[in-house]
């Protein structure tokens, strides 16, 4: 038995403190076990998100490595500009997210709304953004499955002279290499890559969205704190649903060069 | 500690049975004991549904001729059962009935960490194997329990998206439970609790765990890209669209692969515990067995390739997989070899759930040494998609991680009900579970061998003597499925009663400290552990202890 055995032993197991009873799961003995146990959560929780988005990545790797020539052209179809403010916004989000997190830790309630106000704020513009990529893929009729039409891309690569419709009705894709593809071929290789812009945005938008209604939560749980100005709130909450955001913001710094990027 | 500190008689003692007993104290429980048994009861229904269309199947290849199902039929029931078997059964078997019941009490906590999310996970399961009977019952699925692409993507009617949801969402629930597991095992340790005094059963559940959660979201998403494919027409895995197949097949089998692991290692850790409580003695190579269980999960994750040795896979990669198969195995053996040395020289107790322990130790030797055939690429080429590989499968899936499930159901059900059961009806069952497996599927091996390729419904005549007597056996084994289910059943209403703490005499913090049935908070406080785990060697010395109450603070009544 040890020194610490033994002591607790003596003395009982451990008094939670009066002031943290009221946060303290009934399964813990003490908040820094519980805080832990919380972090250690949404870490393995975010392993496991990192492996869900992970395999469609590899896919999409697979696949640019397959059919780069119509990947590039495809790819052209995506508006860097708009991708990259969405980035910055992120990134902005992402800084007001880490403030919101020590506000919470310092227990300075109307702060911690301030810049979780902030957080959801970018995240808007982030949604928004999104919208407007989204509707021009919809006029272009480059949504997969969704009456899809490669003319947009045809009209966009012979504009930049990369594409060359061949009299047999086949295209000609010159990059450093060329490639000649039928035109079903072109079709659906070209479909497939906005089949993967389509999922890997989509999937990130939609925990976006989750991170901005847990947001919205913290706000509302941040608010009440502040009305019966609890000298201890519990930061954890907060510090998990950053923890997420930062991830969420994480995956789009992936996405972003992957699909916007190269090849440019 | 050794006397009862509850005042009242015993029957009016307060367990988590008896403490609140509408329907709704069982459906919103945050109690992991209580979510051990929900899952008990629902996983008993899939057992039985895909038992039925077992059974079916048996019936159908009893003679050669077509003639009880037509090959669609025949189809669909066997993605009936495959599915159900083992998305519904048998992933969540041990773990989250006994994981959830036990695991908690074996390390001195009150209660996973997150009892929300266990809760939580419940749900997802019931829900995805709602929506996955549905579809499979009527949306006529006939794609087998592995939806290879570009069938179950392009060719395939029937809801297969419906049924991709279901398996989904008990994908997500079986992560749920791993993630509560992993956090558990690493917080809610009682004090003294160290890693190298941990049963055994919590480390192989420690390596579940980071199956579960490493694993499952790859086959998640896998499915979900299936059901993409279908509604949107996009070419990922169908090559008529541009797609590949075969990485389907990687994607899969990179989850599903170390799916069986999710499956036979809690199993693992049940005879641990199951083998050591009846010989009376610690586990023998304690470290080696624990290590093998992390050995397993990890190496496991590297040879999802040995499915794909006839795909076209690049010839490389197929040597390093089977190497790596082999490899695997060692684990395997390790364990099989501890387990033999503690039985050697113990005082072996001939109680029914060692005989289960020991029906496990028979059945999943001989199916991993025919994965090791398996394992071998000349060999492989021959029997890869015969009978050879349902005979080697079931041996470990039902074979092994099914007889173990039984052992632990026999082994802590006095705990869970307060009931004792037969223990001659139950050593009855587990002896007609081996000799009925046995004749089952042994005829398999043999039928494999000379050929029989795997999911037919008709065959030649000159298989019909051995796929009669395999029939037969199946019916054997459903005998000896069903004596359990009606004995233990009929055990809770007229079984002994049991009231103390240890019927078996077991070591373990579940056995030594908390009461039968157990307290709604398991331990009066939280108890301190003393001693390393199965230390039958020094029995005036308990596992752990129940400290002193807390001294009392302000004008309260008392600890
Ligand atoms: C001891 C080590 C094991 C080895 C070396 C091994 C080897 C193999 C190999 C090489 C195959 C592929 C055969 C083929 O499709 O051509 C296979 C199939 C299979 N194994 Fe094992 N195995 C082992 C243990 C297990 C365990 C413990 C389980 C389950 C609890 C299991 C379940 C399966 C299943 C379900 C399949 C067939 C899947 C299907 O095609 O439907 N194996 N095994
Ligand atoms: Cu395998």
């Amino acid at each position: 038995m040890s020194v610490k055995e033994a002591e607790v032993l003596e003395h009982g197991t451990s008094l939670a403190h009066p002031a943290h009873e009221e946060i303290l799961g009934e399964q813990f003995e003490t908040l820094e076990q519980q805080n832990n146990a919380y972090l250690i959560g949404m870490w393995a929780f975010i392993v496991q998100e990192v492996l869900f988005l992970g395999a469609i990545f590899a896919a999409y790797g697979i696949y640019r490595l397959k059919y780069l020539h119509e990947f590039t052209l495809a790819h052209k179809e995506l508006d860097w500009v708009v991708g990259g403010i969405n980035t910055l916004v992120l990134l902005a989000s992402s800084y007001t997210m880490a403030r919101a997190v020590r506000a919470a830790m310092q227990n300075k309630h109307g702060r911690q709304i301030l810049y979780l106000g902030f957080t959801l704020f970018f995240a808007g513009i982030f949604m928004f953004n999104k919208y407007i990529e989204y509707s021009k893929k919809y006029e272009h009729h480059l949504i997969p499955g969704w009456g899809y039409d490669a003319h947009a891309i045809v009209e966009h690569g012979e504009k930049k002279k990369i594409l060359e419709p061949l009299p047999d009705g086949n295209y000609k894709i010159k990059l450093e290499t060329e490639k000649t593809v039928t035109p079903e071929e072109f079709k659906q290789r070209t479909q497939l890559f906005l089949g993967f812009y389509f999922i890997l945005t989509g999937l990130h938008g939609l925990h976006v969205l989750v991170g901005m209604i847990a947001i919205g939560v913290l706000m509302v749980r941040a608010y009440i704190d502040y009305k019966k100005r609890k000298p201890v709130a519990d930061y954890m909450p907060v510090e998990m649903v950053g923890l997420y955001w930062h991830f969420v913001d994480i995956v789009w710094i992936f996405i972003y060069p992957l699909l916007y990027l190269i090849g440019r | 500690m050794a006397t009862q500190t509850i005042a009242h008689g015993e029957q009016q003692r307060v367990n988590y049975l008896n403490w609140k007993t509408t329907v709704a104290s069982w459906l919103f429980t945050y109690d992991h004991k209580r979510i051990g048994i929900l899952y008990l009861v629902s996983i008993t229904i899939f057992f039985l549904l895909g038992g039925i269309a077992a059974a079916l199947i048996r019936m159908e290849l009893a003679t050669p001729k077509g003639d009880l199902l037509t090959s669609d039929v025949y189809n669909k029931m066997f993605t009936i059962h495959g599915v159900l078997m083992i998305f519904f059964f048998l992933v969540p078997s041990i773990p989250a009935v006994f994981g959830n019941f036990v695991l908690p009490m074996m390390i001195g906590a009150r209660d996973v960490a997150f009892p929300r999310l266990n809760l939580l996970s419940w749900y997802f399961f019931m829900v995805g194997a709602l929506l996955a009977t549905i579809a499979l019952v009527k949306g006529g699925i006939d794609t087998g329990w592995t939806f290879y692409t570009p069938y179950s993507s392009s060719f395939a009617k029937g809801e297969v998206s419906l049924a991709i949801v279901g398996v989904f969402l008990a994908g997500f629930s079986s992560i749920f439970t791993g993630i509560n597991f992993l956090v558990t095992i690493h917080k809610m340790r009682a004090p003294g609790m160290t890693w190298f005094r941990l049963p055994l059963f919590v480390w192989a559940m420690y390596a579940t765990s980071l199956i579960q959660v490493l694993g499952t979201p790859v086959v998640a998403i896998t499915l979900l890209l299936v059901a993409v494919e279908r509604s949107l027409r996009i070419g990922i895995f169908d090559p008529n669209l541009g797609g590949d197949p075969i990485l389907y097949q990687h994607l899969f089998w990179f989850y599903s692969h170390p799916a069986v692991y999710i499956m036979i290692l809690p199993g693992m850790g049940v005879i641990s515990e199951v083998i050591s409580a009846f010989s009376k003695k610690r586990v023998f190579g304690y470290h080696f067995v624990a290590f093998a269980s992390l050995a397993i999960a990890i190496i496991g994750f590297l040879v999802w390739g040995h499915h794909m040795f006839s795909t076209g896979q690049s010839i490389y990669a197929s040597i390093l997989f089977s190497f790596l198969t082999f490899l695997v195995a060692i684990p395997s053996a390790i364990k099989t070899f501890n387990w033999m040395a503690t039985i050697w020289k113990g005082r072996v107790h001939w109680e029914a759930p060692m005989i289960y322990a020991l029906g496990f130790m028979g059945l999943f030797v001989i199916g991993g040494l025919t994965g090791l055939y398996l394992a071998a690429m000349a060999t492989n080429v021959h029997l890869t998609d015969t009978y050879f590989i349902v005979a080697h499968f079931h041996y470990v899936m039902v074979g092994g991680a099914i007889m173990a499930y039984l052992a632990a159901l026999h082994f802590w059900w006095p705990k869970m009900t307060g009931r004792m059961y037969p223990q001659s009806w139950a050593k009855l069952s587990a002896l007609l579970v081996f000799v009925g497996f046995n004749l089952t599927f042994f005829p398999q091996f043999i039928l494999g061998y000379m050929g029989m390729p795997r999911r037919y419904h008709s065959y030649p005549e000159e298989w019909a003597a051995l796929n009669l007597l395999s029939s037969a056996g199946a019916s054997v084994l459903g005998i000896g499925y069903l004596l359990p289910a009606i004995y233990l059943v009929w055990s809770l209403k007229y079984g002994r009663v049991v009231t103390e703490r240890n019927p078996w005499g077991a070591r373990g913090l579940e056995w030594e400290l908390v009461d039968t049935p157990p307290d709604p908070h398991n331990f009066e406080r939280t108890p301190i552990v003393t001693r390393p785990a199965y230390d039958y060697g020094h029995p005036e010395e308990p596992t752990g202890i129940i400290p002193k109450p807390r001294p009392v603070v302000v004008g309260g009544k008392d600890g």
